[in-house]
């Protein structure tokens, strides 16, 4: 009875609909992270640009993958440094 | 030169066809000079539900193939001047036409009409790909369920990706008593999981079977609420502001009591 209350005054955070909510939302942290494989290579491309200005790094064995779990996406990176830079390459370093 | 527009949705059976037929009757209703496209080739469906299965002499592959030209196979609607239908070949399949065909055909139509109005097959194969070759803008249609929003998302993605940018929304077959129960997800709560833009919102009503068995579109039927959803979307379509219409009116045990007794 108290359920039937709840749910006639809009109470009742169990209603069908925020169910299918808050599944939705979940299916859809995992859906989203579905990035594509060329959308990948671009920003591997250009993370191989910003590092190399400060360490070289073993281009081949670079691995970046999007990884959903707990209900959150990280952006997971592995890359094997070479050898470090004892200055940046960058050009507007000094100012 | 005309508009190409997409009607989309990942899930099947959300009303795709259904939503193409309603809103290029209702366009050409109002005048304009409208055609549209099945490319649900394999699973021709477009044709019955506007009541022009008879007269289907050559189809789209037949176009596509140089088997005849594009106006031996258009398809003349009986009841307005403006409306014509290019139907999908039923004994073929999908890769019987490839993305380029498609944009060519939609590039040759545009010429000729206002609206090039393209029902898109489900899934996100070759037959979608087809279909959103040559559209300019795209519709995707919903409904009130988990798995037809989680593909509508789908679709979204797919859309942006292929540079089909803004694409429109109609959520479809809601019923706003249960909505109102808590137990059916609200156009609020799908605009924000899907964040575009509503074009429309069709109730569900059982009119859509009634006029779909006689090969009717609702949109002509003056007392489907469907059908006055539909006459918005085509308005709206045209660039009107149309507001929604008052989903809750005229539903419900409470209003017909509230008639009877003539509080309304």
């Amino acid at each position: 009875m108290l359920d039937f209350l709840l749910r006639v005054f809009g109470k009742d955070n169990s209603s069908s609909k925020n169910v299918a909510k808050e599944r939705l939302r979940l299916v859809l942290v995992h859906d989203r992270a579905d990035m594509s494989p060329q959308l990948i290579e671009d920003l591997k491309e250009d993370l191989i640009k910003v590092i190399s200005n400060y360490m070289e790094i073993d281009e081949n064995a670079l691995e970046v993958n999007l990884d959903s779990s707990n209900n959150t996406v990280a952006l997971v990176a592995n890359i094997p440094v070479l050898r470090m830079k004892r200055t940046s390459n960058r050009k507007e370093k000094i100012g | 030169m005309g508009e190409v527009i997409v009607i989309t949705s990942g899930k099947g059976g959300v009303g795709k066809t259904t939503t193409t037929a309603n809103i290029g009757t209702g366009l050409a209703a109002s005048g304009l000079k409208v055609v549209l496209v099945d490319t649900d080739i394999g699973l021709r469906n477009l044709d019955v539900v506007l009541g022009l299965e008879n007269r289907i002499v050559y189809d789209i592959v037949d176009v596509t193939h140089g088997n005849c030209r594009l106006k031996q196979a258009l398809i003349k609607d009986k009841r307005f001047e403006g409306l014509h239908l290019l139907p999908a070949a039923q004994t073929k399949d999908k890769t019987s036409v490839t993305p380029d065909q498609i944009r060519e055909l939609c590039a040759q139509l545009k010429k000729e009409f206002d609206y090039v109005i393209i029902d898109c097959p489900a899934g996100i194969e070759q037959g979608f790909k087809n279909a959103i070759a040559g559209a300019e803008k795209a519709i995707v249609v919903t409904t009130p369920e988990v798995s037809a929003v989680r593909d509508a998302d789908r679709i979204i993605g797919l859309l942006e990706a292929a540079e089909l940018h803004n694409p429109k929304l109609i959520v479809n077959r809601l019923r706003p008593l249960m909505v109102k129960r808590g137990d059916m997800m609200s156009i609020d709560d799908i605009i924000d999981i899907l964040a575009i833009d509503l074009l429309g919102v069709v109730p569900e009503d059982e009119m859509i079977v009634i006029t779909t068995n006689k090969g009717e579109p609702a949109v002509l039927d003056n007392n489907s609420r469907a059908g006055q959803a539909y006459r918005n979307v085509a308005r709206r379509i045209t660039g009107e502001d149309v507001p929604l219409m008052d989903l809750e009116a005229e539903t419900g045990l409470m209003y017909k009591l509230k008639k009877l007794i003539g509080f309304k």
